[in-house]
């Protein structure tokens, strides 16, 4: 596809020669590259509340993100119209960063490999709102209709279509739409008047409507949600202190992306502030954890074809059978590092710096079945569901909350616990997996990811995994 | 200029067919620097707009936003929340706050300097340079960094309803940040300090900047996990005040009428220790959580939430508070989307008399909590259980670093176990003094 056909050429004008002259302008002061990011962004978002849809919103922003890259500096400037004076001046701000003669103007551009990992053939902004607003009803219904002690369902549909155009200064080019579903069910559930206990579930990806009445339809999310509200209803007190932990397979896997992802990204190694840094070829893991980083996975909430600095996303092994094999590069550090591209430089918006980010984030399968895990535990813990997790790359440790937990006795599966957190030294406590499933999952496609203010869509995924040692933040003894 | 245009967006909507409607618009300019090791990594420098509408017909409501000011972007924006509003559910508690309640708060808040942006780009480096190499020149263990950056901003804010509100204010901010990085044998850590303001001239000097965040980055180093126990818990004011953010989360209308609150049935009663006195003021002058009116054009004004230990007050917008049979507080807050939320001023903790260094003399032993991590709080519930380090308390002293830890119990138990001591800081908008726990359950070796 030439410029002259692309979403911005059609919407906003857009030639190759303005995109020339926008480089030329971020290298009027030297500078060793310079790129421009332009996003359009359309959002949708329904939202259901005591049966009601209390609200529909739908929103656009738009803007050009400039960026100047002189040694290890960055300059960056960007302006929210398309307007050539604004996107010039932009590119003026962001030369600053650099101090020498103007780069020789380079022309032309080679646009990067075509592929198409989310072939949504309706676009969920396409398909009629009412259709979308229809998703939400539904499961409003079924979550109230799974138990009569569930009293409060919030159900939230939002869509997104974003269009992206990156070039650089060496004459890379690339386009790509991008297209992202989810759904969220909360539900709340007491017993007469007694303490209320709330439930969550969703997910999504780069899906279209079909998505949701063929794959995962409204109910099963409200269904989900207000089962694991009941279920609370009966946890008893978490246990205080190091336990064995089984953690079930699919969303689980935030824990690979706290404990291992994050400190793995190479801006920290470049910088040497994580706990990794300096280890490629060491131990860090049990000889059964193999960790992958693949942003190639069809239709997945992680996925890119195209990362956010126009380089092709792949499969990268970080960790495998416990060696530490690379980090997750962006441009910046791959440049720097001498390293070549993994296609993990990625960024919030055309308002943000791109940093080297994780896409899906999953350890591959073992050889022990699920039942012989549980059955190999004599007292723990079995975690199978998480809220959110957070790590310091400096020292290494990591926390997750587990939301749906149950005791393990004898190997065998009991009563609920309440949430609790688990701690973990990240390069420690991976060297205590023990065991791993053969029934590898992936989330539902729910997954944010914040790092230094910016926020953007993963995924991670496990098998069932015990893990011999971990701190879990419970209050009973 | 965005005055004139949420005006221009209110009269549009109704032209269309609307039967009430809000506007808010936002301008402003940012800058952010960060030097690291003494050279310049990053410098950037933007300005941005946008403005969202929401609309309703009857009962019934859409909203939209854009990051396109023009005439066409506002059009679209505003045709846009109208249809979605013919397709939305009759809520019998949606509008407009009522008329008399409409205004807007009187005085000098003091939320713009003109110092944040006379300051030029060169200086503001500096200062993030000078704050860097200040914490480096501390120790030799300190021999890294994330870097010394400097940030500010220029915004201004306006909102108009079809009641015939409308206003427009105008803030500054600024901060200086630096996070050094130590070493010593195998134990490596990070840690950071900052100063942050609405006047440049207020700022905390780099020097002392970077020699606060050297003093906080030693202290971490060679931490040691403590073995599982029950404890009392000190929370220095950074950390104290994610408690009171909690407290928040459970007393804003949005969780009372829903009942995702442990203190949803307990107004009047009992909720904390004498001690507890908390309160949510958006008109105190030159901070962050001041602002002269709501997102729905409701006058800021002073709440009492919690006195003496009783629950008081909740925290509402307009339609929090007719679903729930009270009256708005001034509190309606209102993402980029559009969407009324509950939000709240300078939310704070009042300061007890004693020392936080009596506090912790006070304790034979106990954990010093400098750092939380994760999301381990349930506002339904009020169960309580996150990461944590800091330093352990001996005889009455801080002794050595522990990390690898987690503190758990029940916000109820907690509010109820809570002492004070007296150096309540306004960093952001919610601030709490140093608080002491009487006994949480540590989870270590």
């Amino acid at each position: 596809m030439a410029v002259s056909e692309s979403f911005f050429a059609r919407k906003f004008g857009l030639t190759e020669r303005d995109l020339e002259s926008y480089l030329s302008e971020a290298l009027s002061r030297g500078g060793d590259y310079a790129d421009v990011y332009f996003e359009y962004l359309a959002t949708t978002m329904i939202q259901l509340d005591e049966s009601i849809v209390k609200s529909a919103t739908q929103g656009v922003t738009l803007g050009v993100g400039v960026r100047v890259i002189s040694g290890e500096r960055t300059g960056y400037a960007y302006c929210d119209d398309l307007s050539p004076d604004r996107i010039r001046h932009a590119a003026r701000v962001a030369a600053c960063i650099a101090d020498a003669p103007a780069k020789v103007d380079k022309t032309g551009f080679t646009e990067s490999d075509k592929r198409n990992l989310y072939p949504v053939l309706t676009l969920p902004s396409d398909s009629p709102i009412t259709d979308r607003l229809k998703l939400v009803r539904r499961a409003d219904e079924a979550a109230r209709s799974y138990d009569s002690r569930v009293f409060q369902v919030q159900a939230t549909y939002a869509d997104t279509l974003k269009h992206v155009l990156v070039a650089t200064s060496d004459g890379a080019l690339s386009f790509d739409r991008q297209p992202m579903a989810r759904m969220n069910v909360s539900a709340l559930a007491r017993e007469g008047n007694g303490v209320p206990q709330r439930g969550y579930a969703g997910g999504g990806g780069r899906v279209g409507l079909d998505f949701f009445h063929n794959e995962k339809t409204p109910e099963q999310f409200a269904i989900e949600a207000a089962r694991q509200a009941i279920l609370q209803l009966n946890a008893v007190d978490t246990p205080a202190g190091e336990q064995t932990v089984v953690l079930g397979p699919g969303w689980p896997g935030v824990l690979l992306h706290e404990a291992v992802g994050h400190g793995l990204e190479a801006d920290f190694n470049r910088k040497q502030v994580s706990a990794f840094s300096n280890r490629v070829g060491q131990q860090v893991a049990s000889p059964l954890v193999t960790v992958i980083d693949d942003g190639t996975m069809n239709s997945r909430r992680g996925s890119l074809n195209v990362d956010d600095e126009g380089a092709v996303t792949q499969r990268n092994v970080l960790i495998e059978n416990g060696i530490l094999r690379g980090y997750l590069q962006d441009k910046l550090s791959s440049r720097i590092l001498r390293s070549s591209a993994t296609g993990n430089g990625r960024r919030e918006s055309y308002q943000h710096i791109p940093m080297p980010r994780m896409t899906n984030t999953f350890m591959l399968a073992g050889e022990s079945s699920p039942d012989e895990i549980i059955q190999s535990v004599k007292k723990g813990i079995y975690c199978v569901n998480f809220g959110g997790g957070q790590v310091d790359i400096t020292n290494g440790n990591f926390v997750f909350s587990a939301t749906e937990s149950y005791l393990i006795e004898d190997g065998k599966i009991g009563r609920p616990v309440k949430g609790a957190t688990l701690i973990g030294n990240g390069p420690e406590s991976m060297k205590h997996v023990s065991m791993v499933g053969n029934d590898l999952k992936l989330d539902e496609g729910i997954g944010i990811c914040g790092k230094e203010g910016q926020s953007v869509p993963v995924g991670v995924g496990i098998p069932t995994v015990r893990i011999d040692k971990m701190t879990v933040g419970g209050t009973a003894r | 200029m965005i005055e004139q245009i949420v005006q221009d967006g209110v009269r549009l909507a109704m032209e269309m067919g609307a039967t009430a409607v809000e506007c808010s618009a936002s301008e402003g300019d940012e800058f952010t620097a960060t030097v690291r090791m003494g050279e310049v990594e990053t410098v950037k420098e933007s300005g941005s707009r946008s403005a969202g509408i929401r609309v309703m017909i009857g009962r019934r409501a859409g909203s939209s936003y854009t990051s396109d000011l023009t005439n066409d972007g506002i059009r679209s924006m505003v045709r846009q929340a109208v249809d979605l509003a013919a397709l939305t559910g009759e809520d019998p508690n949606s509008g407009l706050p009522d008329p008399g309640e409409l205004g807007k708060f009187e005085g000098d808040l003091a939320l713009y300097n003109d110092d944040v942006g006379q300051l030029d780009a060169a200086t503001k480096i500096e200062m993030a340079r000078k704050a860097e190499r200040s914490a480096l020149d501390v120790d030799a263990r300190i021999n890294n960094s994330e870097g010394g950056s400097f940030g500010s901003g220029v915004s201004t804010h306006a909102f108009a309803n079809s009641l015939g509100f409308h206003g427009a204010y105008k803030g500054s901010s600024c901060w200086l940040s630096v996070t050094p990085v130590a070493r010593d044998g195998d134990s490596m850590e990070q840690d950071h300090y900052y100063t942050a303001n609405r006047s440049a001239a207020l700022l905390e000097p780099p020097e002392q900047v970077g020699q606060l965040a050297a003093k906080r980055v030693l202290r971490r180093l060679n931490a040691r996990k403590v073995p599982t126990q029950k404890a009392a818990v000190i929370f220095e004011p950074r950390v104290a005040s994610s408690l009171v953010g909690h407290v928040f989360e459970a007393i804003n209308g949005d969780a009372i009428y829903r009942k995702a609150s442990f203190l949803a049935d307990k107004l009047g009663q009992r909720i904390a220790s004498e001690h507890v006195t908390i309160i949510d003021d958006p008109t105190i002058p030159g901070l962050f959580g001041s602002s002269p009116f709501d997102d729905e054009g409701v006058p800021s004004r002073r709440t009492v939430i919690v006195e003496n230990g009783i629950l008081r007050n909740f925290l509402n917008n307009t339609y929090t508070a007719r679903t729930l049979g009270m009256r708005t507080t001034g509190s309606a807050s209102r993402g980029g989307s559009g969407n009324l939320s509950v939000g709240h001023g300078n939310f704070y903790l009042e300061p007890g008399s004693r020392t936080a260094e009596e506090l912790i003399r006070s304790l034979g032993t106990g954990l010093y909590v400098t750092g939380l991590m994760g999301q381990g709080t349930n506002t339904v519930t009020g169960d309580y259980s996150r990461g944590a380090s800091g330093l352990w308390i001996e005889n009455g002293e801080l002794a050595f670093a522990v990390s690898e830890v987690t503190i758990a119990s029940n916000l109820m138990e907690m509010l109820n176990g809570m002492q004070m001591a007296n150096d309540l800081e306004f960093r952001t908008s919610t601030a709490a003094p140093t608080i002491l726990i009487r006994e949480m359950t540590i989870s270590g070796s």
